[in-house]
């Protein structure tokens, strides 16, 4: 994302160089995913979008901020939308920096409090699904961990850092189980995590359970006693003056209708 | 004295405003009430600390590798080492997360090298080493390709003359070669050190994020985007204040004309040497 301007000499723009990385990370507006019939799940998703296309008004045309979590699942329910992933607290500032935006789906509560606290969400945020947090291995397990407890004393753990939800949850959960967690990378992303559990570099790693269920055969998942207990919510709710109302109206209902039966193939739970 | 067209002012404006205007408008939003505090915070120092530790160790090996790199690559008339040339701009242009997936499969616990070390019992991620390792992947370039350009542009006649003249080869580089390179290196180690400084994707994906061991000021910044946004502002002030110093430095080193340099031109001959 910072890599666009790079034969720079000046001392400014040495300076905006360095200053890239903090500003407000650019979005791609173009990222609508082409879901082609092949990488639908199973039968229960293809119903759900044919459920969806049938309902009117439509969702074409909606542009619709979701957390990253969402990028491959949401496609599924509503394919004809204009979706900007990226993490949630990230899609609050675009949406606080006026981002024409219809629809907001945040991972996590914290961050749909920001946004309703900012001004830029119209009505109440409705919970469409919730996830919950396992422990992963590399496929060998070769450091043998065997759950949430001393097995990871001395094993490379890595976790997300407190800042983000995943941590947050993490950090409650350690709390709960009396379990003391000494990782050797607090990452800012759950996917920074998963990425350093599959390519084998951490022996073990916390994430949620849809994140182990995308990764599949690379990682051995052990679940964590306590966690389901605990879970993290998915909040959807309409931004304040959405160019596309209408749409967003009924992308909303297509998430929280039919969307649920494809939400679970990818390892979300119901909303409670 | 002014030897351009006028007409070069209007772009000129637009440029210096396209850059200063996103600048301005941060310092406008940064809250500097909370800057002391956030600067007295364990977290803050640990990452200011831990970003000048790496940067200056990933200038000092820029410039062991970096200079004599791109004398061989200027000097040479060997065709394959021209062609290194386009190699050595690849770090340049890859996007730094994926120069960080780069590193992994090469030096990762099970990358091509990695799994040899990993077997000696030596592991560099999540250490401080792989923060130097990624910052200098990301940085060399910049010395190599500024001062390429700048070692083909001068200095190939001063030091045939000195190798004539019986110099060995290796009092010419340090004589004749390095101080007329002088300016050049000096910019080219500060455009290193400020890529190093804001070295982010390569160092998150490769080396992780530990207070006081990995996580330097831009991804502490990054960070705290997620809880505060305006803080994540102010302390990026400091990020900024710390490249400021570092290119005016070395602006100052390269613009003034270095003694040996003009006494070499002007005698317009090597007899010193």
């Amino acid at each position: 994302m910072t890599t666009s301007v790079k034969k720079t000499l000046t001392t400014l723009t040495l300076a905006a160089l360095l200053a890239a990385p903090l500003a407000a990370c650019s979005h791609d507006d173009s990222t609508t995913p082409e879901t082609s019939p092949t990488t639908a799940a199973t039968g229960t998703s293809t119903d759900a979008t044919d459920n969806s296309t049938k309902n009117t008004p439509s969702t074409a045309g909606a542009v619709v901020f979701a957390a990253a979590s969402l990028s491959e699942v949401f496609p599924l329910i509503a394919s004809d939308v204009d979706y900007s992933f990226d993490g949630s607290s990230g899609l609050v500032d675009q949406l606080k920096g006026g981002a024409p935006a219809d629809v907001f789906a945040s991972a996590d509560k914290a961050n749909m409090d920001k946004a309703v606290e900012a001004g830029v969400i119209d009505g109440n945020p409705v919970m469409f699904a919730t996830n919950y947090l396992v422990l992963v291995t590399p496929a060998d397990n070769p450091a043998s961990v065997t759950g949430f407890d001393s097995s990871l004393d001395g094993r490379r753990l890595v976790v997300c850092a407190a800042e983000v939800p995943c941590g947050a949850a993490t950090n409650r959960l350690a709390e709960a189980q009396d379990v003391t967690l000494k990782p050797v990378s607090e990452e800012s992303s759950v996917t920074d995590v998963l990425g350093k559990v599959t390519s084998g570099e951490a022996d073990a790693g916390i994430v949620y359970v849809t994140d182990a269920t995308r990764a599949g055969k690379d990682v051995t998942t052990i679940n964590i006693a306590g966690a389901q207990d605990d879970p993290n919510t998915y909040w959807l709710a309409k931004v304040t003056g959405a160019p596309h109302p209408e749409a967003a109206d009924a992308f909303i209902a297509a998430i929280t209708g039919p969307g649920a039966a494809t939400l679970s193939t990818f390892g979300f739970g119901p909303a409670k | 004295m002014n030897h351009f067209p006028r007409w070069a002012w209007a772009p000129f404006a637009v440029g210096i405003a396209f850059l200063a205007v996103p600048i301005a408008a941060m310092f406008a939003r940064v809250p500097w009430s909370q800057l002391p505090a956030l600067l007295a915070s364990d977290r803050s120092r640990d990452a200011l600390r831990l970003s000048l530790v790496t940067c200056f160790s990933t200038t000092v090996l820029v410039l062991v590798l970096g200079v004599p790199l791109a004398l061989v690559i200027a000097r040479s008339s060997l065709r394959w080492v021209r062609w290194l040339r386009t190699l050595v701009t690849v770090p340049m242009v890859l996007p730094p997360v994926v120069a960080g997936l780069a590193l992994l499969v090469a030096l990762g616990r099970r990358g091509l090298l990695g799994s040899h070390l990993h077997a000696w019992g030596i592991d560099i991620g999540f250490t401080t080493t792989a923060v130097v390792i990624a910052q200098t992947f990301v940085a060399l370039p910049y010395l190599v390709v500024s001062l390429e350009g700048a070692l083909r542009s001068a200095g190939a006649r001063y030091e045939a003359v000195a190798a004539n003249l019986g110099a060995s080869p290796s009092r010419v580089f340090w004589h004749v070669t390095v101080p007329i390179a002088a300016p050049a290196i000096a910019s080219g180690t500060a455009l290193s050190f400020a890529r190093a400084l804001g070295e982010f994707g390569a160092t998150l994906t490769f080396a992780g994020s530990l207070q006081g061991t990995t996580r330097t000021l831009p991804l502490e910044i990054y960070l705290l985007r997620e809880s505060d946004s305006d803080l994540a502002l102010a302390l990026s002030v400091v990020l900024i204040a710390v490249a400021i110093i570092i290119v005016a430095i070395s602006t100052k080193l390269s613009s003034r004309p270095t003694s040996r340099t003009p006494s070499i031109a002007s005698d317009g001959g090597l007899n010193h040497v």
